[in-house]
């Protein structure tokens, strides 16, 4: 059993939890996750690793409640119990060799970017962060953001905080205004990353997606959340959750994403489900 | 004077048609009398040629004997002497190719029912004995780690208790079990006993750490510097294969091991579950194991109107267990033989509508001795909503490499030497994670044998 040792909600639906798991949190490092789940019926959700203190043992999770499962875990309160929570899984992002780099976060995608803009920034690159969200009340960690980063531009697609626009516009005009980048990081719902790697792909510049597929045990042993990279088919839980995004087929994953659509509205949910930003953005 | 019967007792079964639609155990096991009679058959031969047949040496005759003059509590014991899981042994060994293969009355009729009666006496000691005698192992306080909770793993650490150690298991998942929990479904093997065998090697004294992935969590070299003296890696061969054809991401398009963890052990068929399963109407399970036969029988139980089992050979190639054809074919399921799909066809949403099969015809031997199939150039067309492919396994790299120094084989299997050491000193491995994907019973003799092979490497030490 992992105690919630803290919880606080962030913007409309979207919750934060810091969870006691010594295990987890003594070899967590930035772009792996956690699969976590509630109680004896429920479903395995890998959810990212948003922060992780290795003196405390506590790792820190941010999730939307839109799924019974994320809606079950919303409900616990600091000093219940979640009965699984296993990790760190998949690899961890592989940063060091930049030294300029745009980090982009769309919606909850943020809370998954901002531990890689924090790494970074403690390695001395130079960060810009691109956020993008729907409307004003979902805008979250806009001081963390700034905190580490060198320039923090918050977007919304209705205009009602930031510039309104969306994230790739904003990428666009710095790169045309003649901004260097040796990588863009880019997390978020799937047409938001496919969007962001057409508009780099032009200029050469490396970009790399952190992917979400639909996972069962997250440790390489049932094949869900198979995405073709490069032509090849890889796992996500294993050879990701990070791949080069102009290698990636968008396409198949938006439509892998979906498979649950139809069953019960309850139980299809997945990581922070960005899905209703995604058919917003797509 | 022994029972000259040349058949089995017959064991009961639930009827084909009311199984096919539920999860409930398809055998029935036998009654104490059942089992007295059918116990009765046993000659006792003095060679007792079975024994040399099981890959853990039950004494056989011995525990055959006891249940004929009624102690049933001795027959288990006598079982329990070298076989920890007894009562998931007699359900799923491949006893006609074991013990029952070696046994003397099947000469002319039928062998004697081994399994049957193995399986008699652990559901006997299970209902009636309760938690009597387990009790703790007496600790030497010397730490040792078993990486996975399959059979193998839960073998090995259950001997490694009885010698003293202190015992901590790993495994990834939220419980233990491996295959027998994740694969092999209830109406084979209900989870319930598989539970209780866990429980029991806890109650001696066994601690199992879940969701506690080996190679992310902790690694194998910080164990050992955490105060393990010796490691004992258990973990399976989980790596579902895909075939490479067009169309095999498509959603409906499933591993067995993807389909079977959704329904075993998140329980996807019961209502209760949050874990989702699409509704499927009419699948192709592709492979001709046991697992496409696990799997096409699950597709049956969660409401499929139509399975199919596609297999490139024939009927005598099959490499599944005859009991699991017949009770697959009792149950309904097609078998399409000599044909190997090619392409999977989609609907305009991207989810599978069918499928182009290839029909094969037999050609020469290969290298495992059995006729390989060779493409005949002809293709049909089948009306699907979900393919399961059940094309094997392979061990999951992770553990190979986040180990210093472990060699692996060209499958991906690791390298043991004769005492079951692998190329790192104190690393021991056994089951499917060196062989490949085998059986239940080897995957328990090489935990057993790595057991016997650790406790002498730490008095050497
Ligand atoms: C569907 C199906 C049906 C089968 N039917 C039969 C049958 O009827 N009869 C028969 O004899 N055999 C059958 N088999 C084969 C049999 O189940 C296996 O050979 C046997 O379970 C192998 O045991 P094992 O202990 O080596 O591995 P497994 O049972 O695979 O156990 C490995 C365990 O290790 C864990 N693990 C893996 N990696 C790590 C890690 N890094 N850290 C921690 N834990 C880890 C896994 O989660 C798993 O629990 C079947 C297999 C399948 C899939
Ligand atoms: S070979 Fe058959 S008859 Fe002889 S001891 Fe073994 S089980 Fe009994
Ligand atoms: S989630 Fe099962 S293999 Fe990746």
């Amino acid at each position: 059993m992992f105690r919630i040792a803290e919880k606080k909600d962030l913007a409309e639906g979207l919750t934060l939890m810091r969870v006691e798991a010594p295990n987890v949190a003594r070899r967590a490092a930035a772009g792996q996750f956690i699969i976590f789940r509630v109680d004896d019926e429920g479903e395995r959700v890998p959810l990212t690793i948003a922060d992780a203190n290795r003196e405390k043992g506590l790792i820190t999770i941010i999730f939307q409640q839109v799924g019974a499962s994320t809606m079950k875990l919303g409900a616990l309160n600091v000093g219940d119990c979640i009965r699984d929570f296993a990790g760190p899984l998949g690899r961890a992002s592989e940063l060091d060799d930049f030294k300029r780099v745009c980090v982009i976060g769309g919606g909850c995608g943020c809370a998954i970017a901002y531990p890689q803009a924090k790494y970074l920034h403690s390695r001395g690159a130079e960060v810009d962060i691109i956020a993008g969200f729907r409307t004003k009340e979902l805008v979250f960690f806009e001081d963390e953001m700034k905190a580490v980063s060198s320039n923090y531009y918050l977007m919304t697609d209705d205009g009602s905080a930031g510039e309104h626009g969306l994230v790739t516009n904003k990428l666009t005009e710095l790169i045309e205004s003649g901004r260097q980048y040796d990588a863009v990081i880019a997390i978020g719902p799937v047409p938001m990353m496919k969007f962001v790697c057409l508009a780099t792909k032009p200029h050469g510049i490396k970009t790399i997606v952190s992917l979400n597929p639909i996972m069962v045990d997250g440790t390489g042993m049932c094949g869900a959340c198979r995405v073709t990279v490069g032509g090849k088919t890889r796992f996500a839980c294993v050879d990701g959750p990070d791949f080069d995004g102009h290698e990636v087929d968008f396409d198949e994953l938006i439509r892998r994403n979906v498979i649950y659509r139809e069953e019960e509205a309850a139980a299809r949910d997945h990581v922070c489900n960005l899905r209703k930003e995604a058919e917003h953005l797509g | 004077m022994a029972n000259m019967s040349l058949e089995k007792v017959k064991m009961r079964e639930q009827d084909p048609i009311v199984r096919a639609r539920n999860f409930d155990e398809v055998t029935l096991g036998y009654s104490a009398e059942e089992a007295v009679e059918e116990a009765t058959r046993c000659l006792g031969c003095k060679n007792s040629p079975c024994v040399s047949g099981c890959p853990v040496g039950v004494k056989i005759p011995n525990f055959i004997q006891k249940l004929v003059s009624g102690d049933f509590s001795g027959a288990i014991d006598t079982i329990n002497e070298t076989n920890a899981l007894p009562a998931v042994c007699g359900r799923v060994c491949p006893q006609e190719s074991q013990c029952e293969s070696k046994c003397v009355r099947g000469i002319k009729g039928e062998p004697v029912a081994i399994g049957r009666l193995e399986r008699f006496a652990a559901d006997w000691a299970r209902e009636n004995r309760k938690s009597a005698q387990a009790v703790a192992a007496k600790s030497n306080g010397i730490k040792v780690a078993v990486v996975g909770g399959g059979p193998a793993g839960l073998t090995c650490a259950g001997d490694l208790v009885s010698m003293g150690y202190d015992v901590t298991l790993f495994e990834a998942f939220h419980v233990a079990g491996g295959v027998l929990v994740y694969g092999i479904p209830e109406f084979r093997l209900p989870k319930a006993i598989v539970r209780h065998e866990i429980e029991t090697l806890e109650r001696r004294g066994m601690k199992i750490v879940t969701n506690f992935i080996v190679g992310r969590t902790m690694t194998i070299d910080e164990m050992f510097a955490d105060g393990f003296k010796a490691v004992f890696v258990g973990s399976g061969a989980g790596l579902p294969r895909f075939m490479g054809i067009p169309g095999e991401s498509l959603s409906g398009v499933y591993s067995a091991n993807e389909f079977l963890t959704r329904i075993n052990l998140m329980g996807a068929y019961r209502s209760e579950t949050d874990t989702p399963l699409k509704k499927v109407k009419k699948v192709a399970v592709v492979g001709g194991g046991n697992v496409a036969m696990d799997a096409a029988r699950c597709a049956l139980r969660v409401g499929a109107e139509k399975v199919y089992i596609v297999y490139r050979r024939g009927m005598d190639e099959m490499p599944a267990r005859v009991e699991e054809i017949h009770h697959a074919e009792q149950e309904g399921v097609e078998f399409k033989l000599l044909h190997n799909p090619v392409e999977i066809l989609a609907d305009e949403r991207g989810a599978v509508r069918g499928a182009v099969l290839a029909e094969m015809e037999l050609g020469e031997p290969d290298e495992s001795g059995r006729r390989s199939p060779v493409d005949s150039g002809r293709r049909t067309e089948i009306e699907l909503d979900c393919v399961i492919m059940a094309l094997g396994t392979s061990p999951n790299p992770l553990i190979a490499s986040t180990t210093d120094s472990l060699s692996t084989n060209r499958r991906g299997c690791l390298e043991v030497d004769d005492d079951l050491m692998t190329s790192r000193p104190g690393v021991f491995a056994g089951g499917d994670t060196v062989t490949g994907a085998a059986t239940v019973i080897l995957a328990m003799g090489a935990g057993k044998r790595a057991a016997e092979a650790m406790d002498r490497y730490i008095k050497s030490l």
